[in-house]
């Protein structure tokens, strides 16, 4: 995990749920590159064709609130954005992202400071947001080292991979 | 991360809350306060077709053995009987995965409900367990005491290797609840008039412990359906102490030990919301968020016409509801114009309604009355709405598209105002006819 993220931002408001990231009828895709296709396609169309690699989703309150469902997330992931940053989030999208090894950065103010198109730096380990752009920047507590291990390590599969390893492989 | 990262260790020994008693206990710590992370010991691990996204995972974590088959188990109910080859498939994984690692506790088609339906009906969790699911409705099974958390597939893929999961111990809010429920007002109205207080961000990293005498009262579906929504207020967990009903509920079923845990009396939390049940009026959320709740008689005076009525759901299809919804809707017809949905929250309510004259009851009035699953609840299924329709659910969520359209508008309320919804065709207060 690099210390700095820096990327083209999209922005979405507060209260972005996950049936609006992925809608329901489109739970039984298992197929991240698929999901992809479909991500916030109710909200704003143009962002699942004009996302590409490295980008930033800069959102409100709440983001991510409603179901367990890791295919918003793991949508999110396959494009792949560099890191999602939100004034808050809902706990298990917040969760989910981290397990998948995509940074979420909780940044309260995030979302005044950012237009769409604006370049985005983060500095993980300093915890500051920088808005290249308008030369404008928030601050956030640095994720707890336990988090930023699981980021480090790509992931929850590759953690867990390694902790069986270590254990002789018998769990 | 809003929640203070807490001086471990150094913070005074308080009292602790029913949360961090079962979090201790499940990571072998004496004492854990809000904000530490700890590593858990799970006591239950379920998941339903989403778990079949915890396969793959599973396998590139190169684990071999799911670590305690007893304590896992799979319950399909989203697509039951598969409505789509995708959904066909997601079973055909799971019934690969779980005859490989030897799962026996697998509800099928046939043996099938909601998942968190299942577990509450079969025993699967107990006062002071630590049980995951991959559903962020697993809150319903804290009304047994327990601290239950819905978790995504990737995660459940490494609880199912390591038997364990890492969780932030949360700050509690208290919901104390005092006063009588009145004829036709219900667990419902009150979880959602607590929605309306705290909001759908108001609990997000933090735990709901309900306490005070109107919550001794109620019986455990009802508990059931307070917990269920909690969720609703970005809760981790949601629960209500173990008392003598728990125990009774769990006499017979209780599928391990149980170990119950209650908080202090000097418990810290983060804060008490204290409400008075005795006046309240059934409460209706309104599109397009669980916590736009208003009172019912506002939209009664507004004459909202709907299209389709769901009675089903985790939140609310089991016998109590039914019954209750059977009561008014009993030799009426569905109005003109409205589809009427009956889903049991389970194949074995499904059977009760079956002995009880339900079915009959309901179909008989123009209802159509399904197997049991999630139906309506999702808009990935069946029941789905067209944008510029209305619907009245006892369901728990209200968001854009959740059902079908994002248009669609979603009024969440208790079983027997959708039944007299159904009925007269726009939002009705249950009391008129209690
Ligand atoms: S009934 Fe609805 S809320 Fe409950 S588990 Fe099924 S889809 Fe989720």
């Amino acid at each position: 995990m690099k210390d700095v993220i820096e990327g083209r931002v999209w922005c979405v408001g507060d209260e972005l749920d996950t049936d609006q990231l992925i809608a329901g009828k489109y739970l039984t895709i298992i197929d991240p590159k698929e999901l992809r296709k479909h991500v916030l396609e109710n909200v704003d169309p143009s962002f699942s064709q004009q996302a590409k690699e490295g980008d930033i989703l800069i959102a409100g309150e709440n983001m991510g609130c409603g179901s367990s469902r890791e295919h918003a997330p793991a949508a999110l992931k396959a494009i792949p954005l560099g890191a999602v940053v939100a004034n808050s989030f809902a706990r298990i999208f917040f969760r989910n992202s981290i397990n998948l090894g995509m940074p979420a950065i909780e940044a309260p103010g995030v979302r005044a400071i950012f237009q769409p198109g604006d370049t985005c730096r983060i500095f993980l380990r300093e915890g500051r947001v920088v808005n290249v752009t308008r030369g404008k920047e928030v601050s956030f507590p640095p994720l707890p080292s336990h988090l930023m291990d699981l980021l480090e390590q790509g992931g929850l599969v590759e953690k867990v991979r390694q902790e069986l390893k270590r254990s002789g492989a018998k769990p | 991360m809003s929640a203070p990262h807490a001086a471990q260790g150094t913070a005074a020994r308080g009292g602790a809350t029913l949360s961090q008693k079962i979090l201790s206990r499940a990571s072998g710590l004496e004492h854990v306060v809000p904000g530490q992370i700890v590593d858990g010991r799970v006591d239950l691990a379920m998941c339903h077709e989403q778990g079949a996204q915890a396969v793959l995972p599973f396998h590139q974590m190169e684990a071999k053995k799911v670590w305690d088959v007893d304590r896992v188990v799979v319950a399909i109910d989203h697509w039951v009987p598969a409505s789509t080859e995708g959904a066909a498939q997601l079973h055909q994984i799971l019934r690969h995965f779980a005859q490989e690692q030897g799962l026996k506790h697998f509800y099928d088609v046939g043996n099938h409900g909601i998942c968190h339906q299942i577990l509450a009906e079969h025993g699967w969790v107990v006062p002071g367990d630590l049980a995951v699911g991959t559903d962020s409705h697993t809150n319903m099974l804290g009304a047994m005491g327990a601290f239950a958390v819905g978790i995504g597939p990737t995660e459940y893929a490494a609880v199912l290797a390591l038997g364990k999961i890492w969780l932030k111990v949360p700050s509690s809010i208290k919901v104390e609840v005092k006063g009588k429920l009145a004829k036709g007002v219900y667990a419902k109205d009150l979880v959602l008039r607590t929605i309306g207080e705290v909001r759908c961000d108001g609990a997000r990293y933090k735990a709901i412990e309900y306490a005070g005498p109107t919550i001794s009262s109620l019986s455990m579906s009802e508990r059931f359906t307070l917990c269920n929504m909690t969720t609703e207020m970005g809760a981790k967990a949601g629960m209500v102490p173990p008392d003598s009903k728990t125990f009774e509920f769990l006499e017979k079923i209780a599928k391990h030990e149980m170990h119950p845990l209650y908080p202090d009396a000097d418990a810290t939390y983060e804060r008490t919301v204290h409400l008075d049940v005795d006046g309240l009026e059934p409460q209706v959320a309104c599109p397009y968020s669980p916590d736009n709740v208003r009172p019912i008689s506002a939209l009664v005076k507004e004459h909202v016409k709907v299209g389709q009525v769901f009675l089903g759901s985790c939140t609310n299809a089991r016998m109590d509801d039914l019954r209750e919804a059977a009561r008014i809707f009993k030799g009426e017809k569905v109005a003109p114009h409205v589809r009427f949905i009956v889903s049991p929250a389970s194949t074995s309510i499904y059977r009760q309604c079956l002995k009880e004259g339900l079915i009959e009851l309901f179909t008989d009035g123009g209802a159509v009355f399904t197997n049991s699953s999630c139906s309506a609840c999702f808009g990935g299924n069946m029941g789905i709405l067209a944008p510029d329709e209305a619907c009245a659910s006892s369901s728990n969520r209200n968001f854009p598209g959740r059902m079908g359209a994002k248009e669609a508008k979603i009024y969440l309320m208790s079983p027997a105002a959708v039944a007299l919804t159904a009925i007269r065709g726009e939002i009705s207060d249950p009391r008129e006819v209690l």
